[in-house]
């Protein structure tokens, strides 16, 4: 049988177990009001540096048969302003800036000759509901090329006709079907859902697609990620 | 396994009373890691689950139950996500460390069901539920007991693996089509944390009817007067 002590040894023993649990006290500190929110960024920041670590370039977001495709009618249509900020269609152009060797406007018959890509892809929203869409444009890496924009810099961003505003990775900005879009269901972009021109990444949540593009920049430095990431949310978010 | 004894004297009235030690630290540590975790994951889940209370269409939404604000955590989609990503490393974590030190120490006898434990199911649960004799204990934990614990670590590895699934449908497509695909890793994730409160629920039930000795034992690794005889 065990070994005999007395109480007051047992004592002793059990409060040495007890205290060698002290490092659970430290997950108090997310309690701490002052502590919480620089904790919880740290949190995030670690969630979207694994995030970037799993994104692999080749690897294809999963593709759907049509029949599979959600009918466009429960297609939802998101926003955060207005269903529609009224984009002139007829005079519409794409400002290009940053480092790109020939920037300016560009029109959307010039973002159309590039080669269309057509993919029925999954949209995920952040909300946590998900649709198979029918999308079609052109690779936003086919138009890196034409701005001859350097893929050194880290990052694409973004600005829209409602004042929304985003910022890509590079590395998911040249993912093969990462696509400037002009096209759901076979039919021209609708102003809800983005006309004339949206960003669809199968491999990135819903709030990075952006819609009503007006402004793409290459950038070395983002001084905001997005209107949602700028507000608390996964600033990469990749799926 | 080394289970290590101890016989307390009393000073006073000369009386013995025997202790086990029976959590190693690392069990104990993870224990209440994995506690305030699974809190913390539960909260800001459901919160997250408010966004979009339903496993159905988007268009037309039928909302499958609203949770209070009561018993959600993070006060909106995006604070919850950030408890939510930020706890998911904590559980991940206390669960890799706990696997990995019941696997290398041995101790993983302790609580692992196996066939042998079988037939010692059915006297418990008759005990347990319907007013049957108590089967005598012979280890640390009962056949029904490591059946409980031994659930809920299968759980806790489903929940993460779910998890990730919904976080990570692209890179992790393999395990999403396991899953029957996005939409439904999204609704067994959430199936398998009722799972896991079922457990809790149960667990606290009998730390309650257990009592005091039982419960500091979690704390201290040492349980005074065991219902079992020590090695």
């Amino acid at each position: 049988m065990g070994l005999r002590i007395n109480q007051g040894k047992f004592k002793s023993i059990s409060r040495r177990e007890l205290l060698k649990l002290t490092p659970v006290v430290a997950l108090g500190a997310f309690a701490i009001p002052e502590l919480q929110k620089p904790l919880l960024k740290v949190g995030l920041g670690i969630s979207d540096w694994a995030s970037g670590l799993l994104f692999r370039r080749g690897h294809l977001a999963p593709t759907f048969a049509d029949a599979q495709v959600t009918p466009f009618d429960k297609f939802p249509i998101n926003d955060y302003d207005v269903d529609d900020p009224e984009v002139d269609l007829e005079n519409w152009k794409l400002t290009v800036a940053g480092a790109a060797q020939i920037p300016g406007e560009y029109t959307l018959a010039q973002i159309q000759s590039l080669p269309k890509q057509t993919q029925n892809t999954r949209h995920i929203c952040v909300e946590g509901w998900d649709v198979v869409g029918n999308f079609g444009g052109a690779r936003l890496s086919d138009f890196l090329k034409m701005i001859g924009a350097s893929t050194l810099a880290p990052y694409v961003t973004v600005e829209c006709a409602d004042a929304y505003y985003e910022s890509l990775d590079m590395a998911t900005a040249l993912h093969p079907q990462t696509l400037l879009c002009y096209e759901m269901y076979g039919k021209p972009l609708t102003r809800e859902h983005g006309a004339p021109l949206r960003l669809q990444i199968p491999t990135k949540i819903g709030y990075k697609q952006a819609k009503y593009l007006t402004k793409l920049e290459v950038n070395s430095e983002l001084y905001r990620v997005g209107y949602w990431e700028d507000q608390g949310y996964s600033d990469f978010y990749g799926l | 396994m080394a289970s290590r004894a101890l016989e307390i004297e009393d000073a006073k009235t000369g009386e013995v009373t025997e202790a086990v030690y029976e959590h190693p630290f690392v069990v104990r540590l993870c224990h209440w890691v994995n506690a305030i975790s699974l809190f913390v994951l539960v909260g800001s889940g459901l919160q997250i689950f408010r966004a979009f209370p339903s496993f159905g269409a988007k268009i037309p939404q039928k909302d499958l139950i609203h949770w209070p604000k009561a018993f959600v955590l993070g006060g909106w989609l995006g604070g919850a996500l950030q408890w939510h990503l930020t706890f998911m490393w904590i559980y991940i974590a206390s669960g890799l460390v706990y696997v990995g030190y019941q696997l290398s120490s041995g101790n993983y006898k302790q609580v692992l069901f196996v066939p042998r434990d079988l037939p010692g199911v059915w006297p418990m649960v008759r005990h347990y539920f319907f007013f049957g004799p108590k089967p005598p204990a012979k280890e640390a934990y009962n056949p029904l007991q490591k059946h409980a614990y031994t659930s809920a670590i299968v759980l806790g590895v489903l929940s993460v693996l779910t998890g990730l699934a919904i976080w990570k449908p692209v890179q992790f497509s393999w395990l999403a089509w396991l899953m029957g695909g996005f939409h439904y890793a999204r609704l067994w994730h959430f199936l398998i944390m009722w799972g896991l409160l079922a457990f809790v629920f149960g667990h606290l039930v009998m730390v309650v009817l257990h009592g005091w000795n039982n419960f500091v034992s979690m704390f201290t690794g040492w349980k005074k007067d065991p219902e079992y005889r020590p090695e």
